[in-house]
């Protein structure tokens, strides 16, 4: 794209991003309506709105769902057992319930006088009517506090960047409203670039070795949870620090522990696969990997 | 503009609103696309609303931007096959020399031109499996299907991409795994109020503390608690083999779910008779009678089994494929046991409804609401065990 106006988002030095994922962020920009990034754990969906504060230089608000969380929270909370409290032991005036009202995350970047960016992070984790609770609020940019009587309304519209996991299934209203993106999983050369941007100094053999040798575990479909990203990054980092020669990576796959997690994955990658590659010395195993 | 773009689209499934269209209307007159590459990007991120359906929509787009037919698909059976890597190791030295010759474009070229062919000579998937000299495995190693190799993302045509449909595995009605179905079966819920008071009921306490003239007084509540408690019943071994795995993953996921409140399964072959089994050898016995004796009739009940079998082991005394079974009651006798004893009861049954026409099937779908196993059916059968009657 090439209209200024519009190619806001670039990514940053340190966060690599696709061609349509840069898309999605612009197109979300421009129409202000919010982004719902989906994709596999690891694949970087809560960094993307960092990526984007610092990239367009930005604060960042960040909201944590968890699945006590509800969406009245968000907005503001009228702390009454504080209220309470005070009105029996206290001293404070507590006819004034201004004291009281305290701005959640998603209050807090609509009353701000500056242009925010806000993360919602895994929206999914809480109750299902959750999303739809905020639909006004994140339609119209405002909302209304009864107990004051007033009505907070933003100056400029956050940026909104919404994660989700898929654990439940968000509701069409809601989506109707979202642009949305699935980060997929790296391919290999972005993954290159990825690990390069954390590691600038690693040896082309080291990581070309790593790289086939993850990408062909990955491609194996039992294992209950795959390695991602951050995974291969930890046994990157281990294969630098124990200075591992870069010929037995592919055949001998040294610490496979830090890429997989789970131990029926392990107790399965070493029964199925590793016994396999001993019985077939004929073949190179790197040959046979590639 | 491009509004048959918009039919095409909900002709292929993928649910599209008029909102969305608007707000894609919007970004058009703003004048921000450059390419048609562009607009594959803007138009999905807009319009698409889950991963689920970026493969109709690339399926779309291709017929809308190109009028091609979408291209047959591989078999499940040789994608397995080539999603094992190690699977290379058991090639013979030529057979491998043989794929190393070819680089990706080639490889690419040749198996479209294969697939082609094939549709328009043959009917059948085998053909281009047999053709000799050159392992097919290796062509469809690279296949579009797998990650893009080489090659960067931005030179590429829009419909190239498209064609590609890299998001095929995707699609709801293809995968399942142990997670999806974990996330359906939350679905299945009823929270009730029960064990401790350990919850502050704000409303209360105002109330009571005002009544008390401002002392503090708190009220305490139960927390909120599911109270789904689950039946699993699935049909073992003969017909179901094939089956096998993908009845582990729904049996792992149920069992995994730690949100019932109680959760009990049982073994049977084929059809319900007198027995279910606590094991799948079929060894620790139980009495269908004593069964539905001890089992409460709110248990959400799931049966798992193709319900295809020969019409007698399901209508006759004495019907049961072993004959030291020896049923008294035939089967479809004891099924219309269960589903009279139990107030929501579901039939999930792995086999395409393709064969449904089938006389033991049909029967048997008119006892139990049947679902299929793939994650669509289930969403449909969780919905169906939650309604109240």
């Amino acid at each position: 794209m090439t209209n200024d106006d519009f190619d806001k988002f670039k990514g940053s030095h340190d966060y690599v991003t696709s061609e349509a994922l840069r898309n999605a962020v612009n197109v979300s920009i421009a129409l202000k309506r919010p982004l719902l990034v989906r994709g596999e754990p690891g694949t970087g969906k809560t960094l993307l709105a960092h990526s984007i504060a610092k990239g367009i230089g930005k604060k960042l608000i960040v909201w944590n769902i968890k699945s006590t969380t509800k969406a009245q929270e968000g907005l503001y909370v009228y702390d009454t057992v504080q209220r309470l409290n005070d009105s029996r032991f206290g001293d404070k005036d507590i006819s004034d319930i201004r004291q009281y009202i305290k701005l959640g995350k998603l209050g807090e970047a609509f009353a701000s006088k500056e242009e925010m960016v806000l993360l919602i992070d895994e929206i999914d984790k809480a109750d299902i009517e959750f999303p739809n609770d905020l639909l006004n609020e994140i339609d119209e940019m405002s909302f209304y506090i009864p107990e004051t009587g007033e009505t907070i309304v933003t100056v400029h519209r956050p940026i909104v960047v919404i994660t989700s996991n898929a654990e439940k299934e968000l509701p069409d209203a809601f989506l109707r409203r979202c642009i949305f993106h699935y980060i997929e999983f790296p391919d290999p050369p972005l993954m290159e670039e990825i690990i390069k941007v954390h590691f600038p100094d690693i040896r082309d053999k080291l990581l070309s070795q790593a790289l086939a040798t993850f990408y062909s575990l990955r491609k194996i479909d039992d294992f209950r949870k795959k390695p991602s990203t951050s995974e291969l990054i930890d046994w990157i980092r281990v294969l630098i620090a124990s200075n591992t020669p870069d010929e037995i990576i592919p055949t001998e796959i040294p610490f496979a522990g830090t890429l997989l997690k789970k131990e029926a994955d392990y107790a399965h990658f070493v029964n199925a696969y590793m016994k396999r590659m001993r019985t077939t010395k004929t073949i190179d195993g790197y040959e046979a990997l590639r | 503009m491009f509004t048959s773009f918009f039919y095409t689209l909900r002709e292929r499934k993928v649910p599209v609103s008029i909102t969305e269209w608007m707000t894609l209307m919007e970004a058009l007159s703003k004048g921000y696309i450059s390419s048609l590459n562009d607009f594959y990007y803007l138009a999905r991120s807009i319009l698409v609303k889950s991963e689920a359906y970026f493969d109709h929509y690339d399926i779309a787009f291709q017929e809308y931007f190109k009028g091609i037919k979408a291209p047959p698909e591989i078999s499940e059976e040789i994608m397995n096959w080539l999603k094992d890597p190690f699977n290379r190791m058991f090639l013979t030295e030529e057979e491998r020399a043989l794929l190393d010759r070819m680089d990706l474009d080639e490889l690419l070229e040749e198996l479209e031109k294969r697939l082609r062919e094939q549709t328009e000579q043959h009917d059948g998937g085998g053909y281009w499996i047999g053709r000799g000299g050159i392992s097919p495995f290796g062509h469809s190693g690279q296949h579009p299907a797998g990650f893009r190799i080489g090659g960067s993302g931005g030179g590429r045509s829009a419909i190239q991409i498209a064609e590609q449909r890299q998001f095929r595995n995707y699609r709801h009605d293809l995968t399942l795994d142990i997670r999806q179905i974990e996330v359906a079966l939350k679905g299945l819920r009823q929270l009730n109020r029960t064990g401790p008071e350990d919850e502050l009921d704000l409303d209360k306490t105002i109330d009571a503390t005002a009544k008390n003239a401002g002392d503090i007084d708190l009220i305490w509540r139960r927390s909120r608690k599911n109270k789904v408690k689950m039946l699993l019943l699935m049909d073992v071994g003969g017909s179901m083999d094939p089956f096998a795995h993908l009845c582990s993953l729904l049996f792992s996921a149920a069992h995994r779910s730690t949100h019932f409140k109680d959760f009990q399964y049982y073994y049977f072959h084929n059809c319900i008779y007198d027995y279910v089994y606590k094991d799948i050898q079929r060894r620790d016995a139980v009495s269908t009678d004593h069964l539905l004796h001890i089992m409460e009739p709110d248990y959400k009940v799931i049966l798992v089994g193709d319900a295809w079998m020969a019409p007698s082991e399901l209508n006759s005394i004495y019907g049961a494929i072993y004959y030291y079974e020896r049923n008294y009651k035939p089967g479809i006798i004891r099924l219309k046991q269960i589903a009279d004893h139990f107030s929501h009861c579901v039939w999930l049954n792995p086999e395409s409804t393709n064969y449904w026409n089938e006389p033991t099937i049909m029967m048997i779908k008119r006892i139990f609401p049947m679902f299929e196993l793939s994650i669509e059916g289930l969403q449909k059968a969780v919905k169906k065990l939650i309604v109240k009657h």
